[in-house]
């Protein structure tokens, strides 16, 4: 094709044929990508509109749409189960997201110094995220069960009395975000790879200028996979706002009646409630686009305050 | 066609980051711990963690051979060894129909949203086009959005469709392709050598056919991490299932938890010994599933985070 003698091609004006190529490329492309495109305007963008106007009406599925202003959003800022939510949300991920940073960056850190034994480890650190999130939460209730769980019999063995951890709403937070660093494999993962990638020559030279294990660890090792760390902060972040299953299944649905469960009220819990249970979907809508509002908010903030500890290779400094 | 209708390669300075250079990445150079006395502890402790991760998955599996009166007895071995539990569980609620109806959603999931997301991603990579980079930055958008904020209308769809209370809604979705894995595919076939497909198609090869006899053959470490992700995102899922199905013959095994959670956990009587067999059940898959691709889950995830 390229082998086309010059004189062949001058009759042919040469910026046709390049269009005519480009547009059959275009549509090429068009055919690839339109499982995508259709997919988008259904599930994504229309309905993102539609929760948008469905956070101005009252809605219960029977009865059409009924437009009412800022109503939802004024209740919104009345309802105590709101507030209440959001402190759970907002505690559990202030508790959760540092503790799962801490706990698979020390993870992450063991395996890398066990060098090439790490491969046995690392396949049991992961394995607990397979785990279904339902079965997680059966978990929850039965080691963290206050009388006879397994948490509970160990702490005893050591003398401590510990607490009711599915009941007593002080203690129901902290044990959820115990029972997530169960499931910090995947962390391990992406920031054991960063740490893999951290180039030798980096500690070869240190050591030359005699820095120590210690030294290296927080002069070389961390500043060097921070861009790793501050997408698994990222991630946790966004998953904590959005965490459900587990709490859910624990303290939630058709069953329980037995104990108090506002500890465990979290923001996607009611959002569901409030759409699915009692269908409120006008509300429920409001209230899906104030999570969206605080998610970005948040996550900007993140990423404003971050940018001050993040280092990419390459980067200018 | 002359110079100026050969594509120049496509690779953008961003995205180069090709999965298979990930992939073949060697096992650890790291840095080792060198003294003896160092790597016995670091041993111990890798040991006591491996214990605490493990030993969850153990009582679980042990409780689920006890009877009803010694589920908290906390023994590792169980002091009355029975099989009721998995008989009960059987004849206690459809567990046969409930891991039929997750096997058969899993299964279409994995398939249409593994096949569907490698035709956009190729589109996204094979071809040139006006506004290819800002379509792509739609893609990547999308993954930022909350579940929430398109829940409800998506099951208004689905529910004028007549599909609330079918699996339908659990999987068809997926016909669309997803985000995340397109971008993860994307990045794959930005790795390939061009040369390739520009032979084949001299060769008369057309579009659909380069796609499919080529690029994808080539791309099968890709795929298997697309696959195996959506087979546990399926398999795993409760939200979808608790919104969408009503009637207990419809639930999958995570619903169907559930509602034994709700039934014999909260209220009335108490039989967690049929509640931590279902939990069982419904786990031991995910953790064969873990074994079989067990390399490919672990470079997948490792790959999501080298984009950091």
């Amino acid at each position: 094709m390229t082998a086309v003698a010059p004189n062949e091609v001058l009759p042919a004006p040469s910026p046709k044929q390049p269009r005519g190529g480009r547009r059959r490329e275009t549509r090429g492309a068009l055919l690839f990508i339109s499982p995508w495109i259709i997919g988008f305007l259904v599930f994504t963008a229309y309905p993102v509109f539609y929760t948008g106007y469905l956070s101005f009406t009252d809605y219960d599925v029977i009865n059409d749409p009924e437009l009412v202003g800022f109503e939802n959003f004024k209740t919104l800022l009345e309802d105590p189960k709101i507030a209440l939510s959001l402190r759970n949300t907002f505690v559990f991920a202030a508790m959760t997201v540092p503790a799962q940073l801490l706990v698979s960056l020390g993870l992450a850190l063991l395996l890398d110094w066990a060098g090439r034994a790490s491969g046995f480890f690392r396949t049991v650190f992961f394995l607990p995220k397979m785990t279904p999130p339902v079965a997680i939460g059966v978990l929850f209730l039965l080691l963290f069960n206050g009388q006879s769980g397994f948490i509970n019999t160990m702490l005893g063995a050591v003398g401590i009395n510990g607490p009711a951890w599915t009941t007593d709403a002080a203690w129901i937070k902290p044990g959820l975000v115990a029972m997530s660093l169960w499931t910090v494999g995947g962390s391990v993962i992406i920031l054991l790879a960063a740490l893999r990638s951290v180039p030798q020559e980096l500690y070869d030279a240190s050591r030359v200028d005699g820095a120590r294990f210690w030294r290296q660890t927080f002069h070389i090792t961390l500043p060097m996979i921070s861009g790793a760390l501050f997408f698994v902060f990222i991630v946790e972040t966004i998953a904590a706002f959005q965490s459900f299953s587990e709490a859910y299944t624990a303290f939630f649905g058709a069953g329980n009646s037995t104990y108090s469960n506002d500890a465990a009220l979290f923001y996607s819990i009611y959002l569901f409630q409030q759409a699915f249970e009692f269908l409120h979907m006008g509300y429920a809508s409001a209230m899906a686009w104030i999570l969206f509002a605080i998610i970005m908010i948040v996550t900007f903030v993140q990423v404003k305050v971050s940018k001050r500890f993040v280092f990419y290779e390459g980067e200018q400094r | 066609m002359t110079a100026v209708d050969t594509p120049a390669p496509r690779l953008q300075g961003d995205t180069t980051v090709a999965v298979p250079a990930a992939a073949t990445t060697p096992e650890p150079t790291g840095r080792g711990v060198k003294s003896l006395g160092a790597r016995v502890l670091l041993f111990v402790v890798l040991a006591l963690i491996t214990v605490a991760f493990i030993y969850p998955f153990l009582w679980l599996l042990s409780a689920s051979f006890k009877p009803q009166g010694e589920v908290f007895d906390n023994k590792l071995i169980p002091e009355t060894f029975t099989f009721d539990n998995y008989i009960s569980v059987w004849s206690e609620a459809p567990m046969a129909l409930w891991l039929f109806n997750t096997l058969l959603v899993t299964v279409l999931a994995t398939v249409t949203v593994t096949i569907s997301s490698a035709m956009v991603a190729w589109g996204f990579s094979y071809f040139r086009f006006p506004g290819r980079t800002a379509l792509f930055g739609v893609v990547l958008a999308t993954m930022m959005l909350p579940g929430a904020v398109t829940m409800i209308p998506v099951f208004l769809i689905w529910d004028a469709l007549g599909q609330v209370g079918n699996l339908t809604p659990l999987w068809a979705g997926n016909l669309f392709g997803s985000a995340f894995y397109i971008f993860l595919l994307r990045q794959f076939f930005l790795g390939l050598p061009r040369d390739l497909f520009e032979a084949a198609k001299i060769d008369g090869a057309n579009n659909w056919q380069i796609f499919w006899r080529v690029a994808l053959p080539l791309t099968k470490p890709a795929l298997i991490v697309t696959a195996l992700f959506e087979f546990q995102a399926a398999w795993t899922d409760l939200m979808r299932p608790l919104i969408y199905l009503r009637d207990s013959d419809t639930f999958t095994v995570p619903r169907g938890l559930k509602s034994l959670v709700d039934r014999f956990g909260f209220a009335g009587e108490f039989h967690w010994e049929i509640i931590v067999t279902a939990s069982v059940i419904t786990t031991i898959p995910m953790i064969i599933l873990f074994f079989l691709g067990q390399r490919h889950f672990v470079q997948g995830i490792a790959t999501t985070g080298s984009k950091g």
